[in-house]
């Protein structure tokens, strides 16, 4: 590939877009890390509740409400959405990842009647958004959507690594680690695992509304995928920083650095030139992969593994 | 203390898998029991006590604690009353917190979970007493994963859980089976230790002949999903492994053909 110095200029410039796109990602995958690490529930719920999160936000502030009264809103409806996929989960004892299709299949319709149409975009200039691609250079440092995005991820680790360490979140724990004991030692396992629906759908609903102001639209396919983007966040982040971050708030840090690291990764490869509508297929082949490692440990040792992810990475091209 | 009233329970309805695992169990305890339940391979005793806890709902039949009708409580809040330690030593810990977390887990059964904190410093002096009392020097490893002990240090902290807040009955699945003879030892002597120093009424299902008849003041034994004898008391002191063999063949018509019941002589 011939490079030249101005699209290596391209790739820097495109950075600071990546970083800020990790980070709004990154919450997102925190709220995938709560249901798939803490409540060990893959919820697939994620791809509907993110664009949920983005409609609301966006139609609350078209209908002249203030941004953090929308981002309330888009919360809330997380919320909800994830009070659905808990009920089919433990109520009607549907199995997580039915349950979380059956709500994402809903929401669609849900987003649309919320939006009236499959897109609706918000103007910058017009609206007093907080986050926005166009708020990352030659803007005073307090409204830097980077410094913004980032603010808001060390509050919201703040707030769930204090959660996580009450009572009512160790039972959650619990109930992740452990159903049979938890039910034992007297906690309620369905009402742990709504509530910790509630709480992830409610983060990825927010992420979805910071999302939507960033890119100044909300879009009914803006969530399509979106819980691959968190797992290869959460993988990641694991396979970085693992070793390092033992303590349950660093290791929310660490996702939220694996969606930066993702987004990287992705900007470098579209520099690279790859066809861009490629790039899923991509994702869901790195992130397969990433998902199969514990168990070929567990079957053919960690030498072979090892082999194995180094050919990865070669043919992949990214170590 | 504990009234099982005719108790019926079948597993897997109407499919050729149908199973009577419970076929009208009755059982009173009185305050203070400690009840040894011996029977071969599926005769109902680990059913018997996941429908005590409530791990599913009974077909019939009711269930009573201190008077209290519980048959249709479910398993969560079932647990202020009882104290369970299960055959795996997996299943009663979380592998994945410390084992001062799990000491504040199990200290907050029957109890509502709040936004306080999940554990605090006066606790944490109350399982450190607690813990080297045990003898396996677990109070100096508070904050290690319970997933890095062993299965018999697993056991003996699932014990302490159970008996950290007083239950009203605590349930004893083969709790020591998973363990090698030596441990399974030291968690059977611990067990008798604490139910004899808290005055708890038992109920502790074992395969070892032997275990049965030295511990607890009452034995009963299974067969197909009922009682086929109970004796307590000098008449129990006074049994010999022989002679639950051949009860065991008079109330059931059958050999005592199970291998670990043979193993364990």
């Amino acid at each position: 590939m011939g490079l030249s110095l101005g699209s290596m200029a391209g790739l820097f410039n495109a950075l600071p877009g990546a970083v800020a796109q990790g980070l709004v990602w990154g919450i997102m995958a925190i709220g995938v890390y709560i249901t798939y690490r803490v409540l060990d529930i893959a919820d697939l719920t994620v791809d509907g509740s993110l664009c949920t999160g983005g409609a609301v936000c966006i139609m609350l502030m078209l209908g002249g409400q203030n941004v953090w009264v929308a981002m309330t809103g888009a919360l809330l409806a997380g919320m909800a959405a994830g009070f659905v996929t808990g009920i089919f989960h433990t109520f009607m004892g549907i199995p997580a990842i039915l349950a979380g299709i059956l709500t994402q299949l809903g929401l669609y319709s849900v987003n649309l009647k919320t939006m009236g149409k499959a897109n609706q975009a918000i103007n910058v200039d017009k609206f007093d958004l907080l986050v926005s691609l166009r708020f990352i250079k030659g803007v005073p440092f307090y409204k830097n959507t980077i410094l913004l995005v980032a603010v808001i991820i060390v509050v919201l680790i703040v707030v769930l690594y204090w959660f996580f360490g009450t009572e009512l979140g160790c039972s959650l724990r619990a109930t992740g680690c452990n159903d049979r004991m938890a039910r034992a030692q007297g906690i309620n396992t369905d009402f742990s695992r709504v509530l910790g629906l509630m709480i992830s759908n409610g983060i990825v609903a927010l992420a979805g509304a910071l999302l939507s102001q960033y890119q100044g639209f909300a879009d009914i396919n803006m969530g399509r995928g979106a819980i691959v983007i968190g797992l290869a966040a959460v993988i990641i982040g694991e396979a970085v920083f693992g070793r390092l971050f033992r303590n349950f708030g660093l290791r929310l840090l660490s996702v939220a650095l694996g969606s930066i690291i993702y987004y990287f990764v992705l900007q470098i490869v579209i520099w690279m030139g790859i066809d861009t509508d490629l790039l899923k297929l991509l994702s869901a082949g790195v992130v397969a992969i990433f998902l199969a490692v514990p168990s070929w440990k567990s079957r053919y040792g960690t030498t072979a593994v090892k082999f194995v992810l180094r050919f990865v990475r070669k043919i992949g091209g990214n170590d | 203390m504990l009234e099982v009233k005719n108790i019926v329970k079948t597993f897997n309805t109407g499919t050729v898998n149908e199973k009577q695992a419970l076929r009208s169990v009755s059982l009173t305890l009185a305050d203070g029991d400690f009840v040894t339940v011996i029977g071969g391979n599926g005769a109902g005793k680990s059913t018997f006590l996941n429908a005590i806890a409530g791990v599913w709902p009974v077909d019939g039949g009711r269930i009573l604690i201190e008077g209290r009708d519980i048959t249709r409580l479910p398993e969560h809040k079932r647990a202020r009353f009882l104290g369970r330690v299960f055959q795996d030593p997996m299943t009663g810990t979380a592998a994945d917190m410390g084992i001062e977390e799990n000491l504040a887990l199990a200290f907050r059964r029957g109890g509502i979970r709040t936004l306080k904190q999940g554990i605090n410093n006066q606790e944490r002096q109350l399982y450190e007493e607690m813990l080297a009392k045990l003898g396996l020097g677990l109070q100096t490893r508070m904050t290690s994963k319970v997933g890095l002990l062993s299965g018999g240090q697993r056991q003996a902290l699932t014990l302490l859980m159970a008996t950290l807040r007083r239950p009203k009955l605590l349930l004893l699945d083969e709790h020591t089976a998973a363990l090698d003879p030596k441990t399974a030892r030291k968690v059977l002597d611990l067990t008798g230790e604490i139910v004899q120093e808290q005055g708890l009424t038992a109920l502790m299902v074992t395969h070892n002949m032997k275990d049965a008849i030295q511990m607890g003041n009452r034995l009963i034994m299974m067969h197909e999903g009922r009682i086929i004898y109970d004796v307590a008391g000098e008449e129990k002191k006074r049994l010999q492994v022989e002679d639950l063999l051949r009860k065991f063949e008079e109330a059931s018509g059958e050999e005592f053909a199970n291998d670990r019941m043979m193993l364990a002589k």
